[in-house]
């Protein structure tokens, strides 16, 4: 970022809850249906229906507010915005306004140089989401699909604390893991069920008063958030170092060409004349309710991160990486309680070759080829010397493509380890028999040619012999020609 | 055998139950009789938009067959007709408007499912102002309809044509909705008895909404025994209307026996004011005496803040319809405007062409009163006047059982008379509009003429004392006759 500014950006999250049912009907959520199957007479506002608030969407809400040390209204009211679109069946959306369900939450992350920031969460509400309008193949007509109006959304609002685009990425990165670990939604947002609109402004450096903020939507990818507030900090500041100012607008990012632009502008301001919804009542929450609520919520990330490295030994960097997601510090967890090996090893296969495997074939953890009881199979041959760990990366390789398990595969291929130390003994002595040029040069003090030994050894004994008794033995025989 | 020579129509719903459980009467004949006035003197009266003649003689067959069954509604057999913002499947529910002319609803109501479970048959859809918008029926678009006492004249609004159809005694009984006065005022100025119960009593589901916070569905019948049958059957909790109130529903009928005596009925001073014609002023006091003859205790209580519940009304209800009726947008049903343009050329013409001026304007009011810069000004003042006008309520009720008073300040005035002038037209509203906006039930029960127009007394109760306004209705009408005295035309 360029000396002697300023960045100031501030996040609305839009999450989709996962519910089964609509946030006012009872028609299914999933995702990826024929265009309109999915919606009934609520969802397409026929005259004379109502809607009935889902409980389990104000549940999610609370688990949202509660694990970001938030406060969870016990009086929250739905409102109608009013604004007229083909995908807005109702003419009005119902969200809320003065009062929302969540209020004052908090998220710590880590900066650039390592200190703990606190990012404000001014709130989070629920309300419905519209549908969406279809062009594709429809000629001179706009189609409408109205199976995601009336989806629960949690719409999260940060307060403007973050300094740069890699602060916002950590703050998203975490809230995403928060609701993946409390269940509440999938995440997903290739299929739009995490979305996010940035509201970024730049100031001189030390200035108070903010800048003029532009909003930039259509960012659904982690990569492209980074991108699109870097490029609109660039552009805003070019343009006011040229004398120019602001405009204050709605800006879409196109990642094709890595750009922001103006949406195309609306003739005036939308005047959304928001009032209370007067079909629903007022959501009361008793202080019971959110008691039991915070005694069902699960671990989450950052208690997870402490935990794991107190009670496996794991390096910080490590824990981060298996906190991830909740189901991968849970393979792990049951990984490392299973297997005899030191957990430090469970947490390098589960980071190293597991995750490796799992992103080449683009599958996440749940779906792996390997479970962790079968890793632990595998590692407990690594501990009790049975294979080394480069013999155990073939075995995975061939548990990964469904040969079996480590031990029979150990079995079938004959890989177990050479452990014998006359067998290894013998391997040693031919070696050095057919080599008797080599053995000349490493007397003449060519200690490098050690490596070629060993080299040779576990060549002839097809990896198998046990490295450190292979070290051990070529040592001594060599001394003893030397 | 009363069946086939007598003329059944000048029976109450309840001696209709009573025929056709006695098996005096046939539910065939009883339906064929009412379909030929519905032909003739509905017609007349322009009371209804849909007539189901096929479907009710099917009904009533079928009726007949099963009146052996255990598994009897307490309506069964009985003709009734819907006002037509009451969703019915396979029938077009119009609501009055262009909008809505060839709208067909895929469900049912639950008002309409719970009288078709009890056994009802449905005649036909009543006409009304369009959405429920207006107090002289003149507002519909298919045409005003006519006040059977004198077809020059309205018969109010906005359930016109549920009032005219039973006076007229071509049905019985016939629902009714009530935003503002829409049952208890046509009720009034058609001779008729007509109920708005508490808010969440009736469930609103499928009911096309007008103003949701203040929208009531109710009957209008020719007694308070009638009424007491009809509004049992529809009360209770309805899961899919999140308003509506899981409140035990008491049996009204056997409520009825409960003797005026010891009944504390309050008088309202705000009620006697100018605007009120002296002959209705008049018929009124002569029902406070009759009141007081048989016991009930009358007292005078205050409602202060009364001159301000049209204003506040004309602030809050339209601005819950502008948000109501954006749906109309000629997307997905109703109206559409033939070749447009473009998105808003289809907005602006399906809701132009569709949409009345009456609607027009509330659509355009209520916008303005939510816009930035208006709503603390207007919508926010307009609630906070709402909740002082249901303290004052809620004070005099502390004081007594019944608030009694006129329904309407005018018997019914000519058609034509008021189209022009919008707040004179609203101004008719100035008694029934307080129990809306307060949520508070209300009936208007016949009690005398002003000249030859009949004239209604309102008597109002704290939430869910529909049990009590019955009751005092129905003793009311026991000691008078005026509900069976019938328009001339109507014989």
């Amino acid at each position: 970022m360029k000396a002697g500014w300023e960045v100031v950006i501030g996040l609305e999250i839009h999450c989709q809850l996962a519910t089964r049912s609509k946030i006012f009907s009872g028609a299914s959520t999933a995702y990826g249906a024929t265009p309109n199957v999915q919606a009934c007479l609520v969802d397409l506002g026929y005259p004379g229906v109502l809607p009935v608030l889902n409980g389990e969407a104000v549940r999610m809400a609370c688990l949202f507010g509660l694990a970001v040390n938030a406060t969870i209204a016990t009086r929250s009211v739905f409102a109608r915005k009013n604004y007229f679109y083909p995908d807005l069946p109702k003419g009005y959306q119902i969200s809320q306004y003065e009062l929302p369900i969540v209020a004052n939450g908090e998220m710590m992350i880590r900066g650039e140089d390592g200190t703990e920031k606190r990012i404000g969460i001014t709130r989070a509400h629920l309300e419905e989401d519209a549908g969406k309008s279809i062009h594709e193949g429809l000629g001179q007509y706009t189609g409408v699909d109205l199976n995601r109006a009336g989806t629960p959304l949690l719409e999260i609002v940060s307060e403007p604390d973050m300094r740069s685009a890699a602060q916002a990425v950590t703050y998203l990165r975490k809230i995403h893991s928060i609701v993946r670990y409390l269940g509440i939604s999938d995440g997903n947002m290739q299929e739009g069920s995490f979305r996010c609109d940035a509201n970024v402004s730049v100031r001189p450096a030390g200035q108070k008063a903010l800048g003029t903020r532009t909003e930039l939507k259509n960012l659904n990818s982690f990569r492209f958030i980074d991108k699109a507030i870097n490029f609109e900090i660039a552009r805003q500041i070019g343009l006011i170092e040229d004398g120019g100012q602001v405009v204050q607008e709605t800006r879409l990012y196109d990642a094709e060409r890595d750009e922001t632009r103006p949406m195309r502008s609306k003739e005036e301001a939308n005047d959304y004349r928001y009032f209370p919804d007067p079909d629903l009542l007022p959501v009361e929450i008793a202080p019971a309710y959110v008691q039991k609520l915070r005694e069902s919520l699960p671990e989450l990330p950052d208690a997870k991160k402490t935990r794991l490295q107190s009670q496996y030994g794991l390096r910080p960097e490590d824990a981060e990486i298996l906190i991830g997601s909740r189901e991968l510090a849970d393979y792990f967890e049951s990984l490392a309680g299973t297997t005899a090996a030191p957990a430090p090893l469970a947490a390098n296969w589960v980071i190293g070759e597991l995750s490796a495997a799992l992103n080449r074939d683009n599958l996440d953890i749940g779906h792996g080829k390997i479970g962790a009881a079968e890793l632990a199979g595998l590692l407990n041959r690594i501990s009790d010397r049975s294979i080394s760990g480069k013999i155990a990366k073939e075995v995975f390789e061939a548990m990964w493509a469904g040969e079996g398990s480590a031990d029979q595969i150990i079995r079938k291929k004959g890989l177990i380890q050479i452990t014998d130390s006359a067998a290894i003994e013998a391997i040693v002595r031919a070696v050095m028999d057919a080599h008797p040029t080599q053995i000349a040069d490493y007397r003449s003090g060519k200690d490098k040619l050690f490596g070629f030994f060993v080299g040779q050894v576990m060549k002839q004994s097809g990896g198998r012999a046990n490295p450190e008794q292979v070290n051990e033995i070529l040592k001594k025989r060599l001394s003893d020609a030397r | 055998m009363v069946g086939q020579s007598t003329n059944l129509h000048g029976l109450t719903l309840t001696a209709m139950a009573r025929g056709i459980a006695s098996g005096d009467i046939t539910s065939a004949d009883l339906t064929a009789q009412l379909l030929r006035r519905v032909s003739t003197l509905g017609s007349e009266l322009n009371a209804f938009i849909s007539v189901t003649e096929d479907t009710a003689m099917a009904a009533a067959a079928l009726a007949d067959k099963a009146r052996g069954s255990a598994r009897r509604g307490k309506l069964h057999g009985l003709p009734i007709v819907h006002k037509d913002l009451f969703c019915t499947r396979g029938v077009r529910t119009t609501c009055g408007s262009r909008m809505l002319e060839n709208f067909v609803s895929p469900y049912d109501a639950t008002v309409v499912e719970r009288l078709a479970r009890a056994g009802a048959i449905t005649l036909g859809k009543t006409n009304m102002d369009e959405f429920a918008m207006g107090s002289s029926n003149e507002t519909s678009y298919f045409g005003p309809v006519r006040n059977p006492w004198n077809p020059a004249l309205s018969p109010g609004g906005s359930s016109g044509g549920s009032a005219a159809a039973v006076a007229a005694r071509i049905v019985p009984a016939a629902t009714g909705t009530d935003t503002g006065g829409s049952i208890r005022q046509p009720a009034a100025l058609t001779g008729t008895v007509g109920i708005k119960p508490t808010y969440g009593r009736v469930s609103r589901y499928g009911m096309v909404a007008f103003a949701s916070s203040l929208d009531q569905a109710g009957v209008i019948t020719r007694t308070a025994e009638d009424a007491a049958l009809l509004l049992g059957i529809m009360a209770g909790f309805d899961s899919r209307d999140s308003t509506s109130v899981d409140h035990p529903v008491p049996d009204y009928v056997a409520g009825l026996a409960a003797p005026l005596s010891g009944l504390s009925i309050g008088i309202v001073r705000q009620h006697f004011d100018a605007g009120l014609d002296p002959e209705c002023a008049a018929r009124v006091r002569e029902a406070l005496s009759v009141l007081k003859s048989e016991g009930a205790v009358l007292t005078e209580v205050d409602l202060p803040h009364l001159d301000l519940s049209v204003p506040t009304y004309y602030v809050v209800a339209p601005a819950e319809c502008s948000s109501n009726l954006s749906r109309f947008d000629g997307v997905r049903f109703g109206y559409r405007a033939s070749d447009p343009r473009d998105l808003m050329d289809l907005y602006c013409r399906s809701r132009g062409e569709g949409f009345g001026a009456e609607v027009k304007r509330r659509i355009m009011t209520g916008t303005y009163v939510l816009s930035a810069g208006y709503f603390d000004a207007y919508y926010l003042q307009a609630q906070k006047v709402r909740q002082l006008i249901s303290e004052d309520f809620r004070k005099a009720f502390a004081k007594v059982d019944i608030i009694a008073g006129p329904t309407a300040p005018t018997p019914a005035f000519a058609l034509g008379a008021k189209t022009d002038d919008p707040i004179t037209m609203y101004l008719n509203d100035i008694y029934t509009i307080g129990a809306n906006l307060a949520g508070l039930p209300g009936i208007s029960v016949p009690c005398g003429f002003a000249g030859r127009l009949p004239v209604g007394l309102q008597l109002v109760g704290a939430h869910f004392a529909e049990e009590r306004l019955l009751a005092c209705a129905h003793q009311y009408q026991q000691l008078t006759d005026w509900h069976e005295r019938k328009p001339e035309s109507c014989a």
